[in-house]
């Protein structure tokens, strides 16, 4: 390892010390707190937390398995609702990785079990940062090989924090008066709201969140199974299917070079920039 | 009506667990070789996003557990609390969470709702 990224891995450990961790910690607590609501063990939770690590798709698990639903429809459910991580890790893996390769594949298989909202949003923000301050936030906007070590070290210190916030969540949180109960199972929900409606920007991603909220609504008079599921599909291809055709005209021969597509500009709605102050 | 097949909860999880990982893997695998603004892209996102509204509207709106003895108009009116906060407060997270769990436990504690 060169000096260079150890010092990318302790900026991506330092960095996520601060909000990210937080909010993730008291969102893993409210997730915590859940699971111990439906009678869950401990271990359940870490398991859930690793092995998924996508709070949406835990809390669909969740749902589905304390309502009793069949292990297909389960499945298929968590499945869709993780189907984001498909652009995340492909946008994502465009920063760490060269066009004839460099590092080896198992490397981004293990930083692809890390992405998250959180760690991805903050990695996109800090590759693309048009500001570097230091030399270090430098080197991350040219080296290749320093922001895998910045992406592992800002992710393991948030699936850390959320693994032990969520391990308070469930052993103590029962122990808490039903009013900060209350408030901790609105958070997660609460995070998730804000941080997609809050950054919503394009046209394609409000009608997305419409069409999937309002579809979602309807279907589960219908089925409460596939009602998720069904929402995804419906709403969402509403939603492409209206989006301003706009959108379509950045596709030009240049732009399709991966390591020069601006991922801020790529109209990828979840490229928001989430700790950049607001204009 | 015929019983479901059970299975073990540890099961499922690492089910769901390879599901989620499926997207993550092909993420990687077409990193660079799909184009990130073909239409096939943005319907996928399309489709990402539509999911986990449902999931937050389906919380919100028609909760179970816990959440299910709070008040509809409570937990809505947390929503655009928090989501004012976050877009005045230049984007802070923090202020946005505790803003929106100030009122809604405020308006919990005043309509005087427990659970049972």
């Amino acid at each position: 390892m060169r000096a260079l990224d150890q010092q990318a891995l302790k900026l991506g450990i330092m960095e996520a010390l601060g909000v990210p961790a937080a909010v993730l910690g008291a969102g893993f607590l409210g997730y915590g707190s859940l699971v111990a609501d439906a009678g869950y063990s401990v271990w359940m939770m870490l398991m859930a937390t690793f092995a998924i690590w996508a709070l949406p798709g835990q809390l669909v698990l969740l749902e589905m398995a304390s309502g009793g639903a069949a292990l297909t429809a389960t499945v298929f459910a968590v499945s869709l609702s993780a189907a984001r991580f498909l652009p995340m890790t492909l946008t994502l893996m465009v920063w760490m990785r060269e066009r004839s390769g460099g590092r080896r594949l198992w490397h981004f298989l293990v930083a692809a079990q890390l992405v998250s909202m959180t760690t991805w949003a903050v990695a996109m923000q800090r590759f693309s940062d048009p500001h570097p301050q230091t030399a270090t936030e430098h080197a991350l906007r040219t080296d290749i090989a320093a922001r895998w070590y910045y992406f592992v070290g800002f992710s393991t210190l948030c699936i850390s924090a959320a693994a032990i916030c969520g391990v308070i969540g469930v052993l103590f949180i029962g122990a808490l008066p039903p009013l900060a109960r209350f408030g901790l199972a609105l958070l997660t929900p609460l995070y998730f709201f804000v941080t997609l409606v809050g950054e919503a920007r394009s046209r394609m991603q409000v009608l997305a969140l419409l069409g999937g909220a309002i579809s979602a609504l309807v279907l589960q008079t219908l089925s409460s199974n596939w009602s998720l599921l069904g929402a995804g599909l419906i709403g969402g291809t509403i939603a492409w299917w209206w989006r301003k055709p706009a959108t379509l005209k950045a596709t030009d021969p240049q732009q399709s070079d991966a390591q020069q597509l601006d991922p801020q500009n790529s109209g990828h709605p979840e490229s928001s920039q989430h700790t950049k102050a607001a204009p | 009506m015929t019983e479901p097949v059970v299975w073990p909860l540890w099961g499922m999880i690492l089910a769901c667990g390879a599901a989620t990982y499926v997207w993550r893997l092909l993420g990687v695998l077409l990193a660079g070789r799909l184009n990130p603004q073909s239409p096939a892209f943005e319907w996928v996102s399309c489709v990402a996003y539509a999911l986990v509204a449902g999931l937050i509207a389906r919380i919100m709106v028609l909760p179970t557990g816990l959440m299910a003895h709070t008040a509809l108009t409570d937990r809505l009116l947390a929503c655009v609390v928090a989501w004012a906060a976050y877009r005045i407060v230049g984007r802070n997270m923090f202020v946005a969470l505790v803003s929106g769990l100030v009122v809604f436990m405020a308006a919990a504690y005043w309509r005087g709702i427990w659970p049972s």
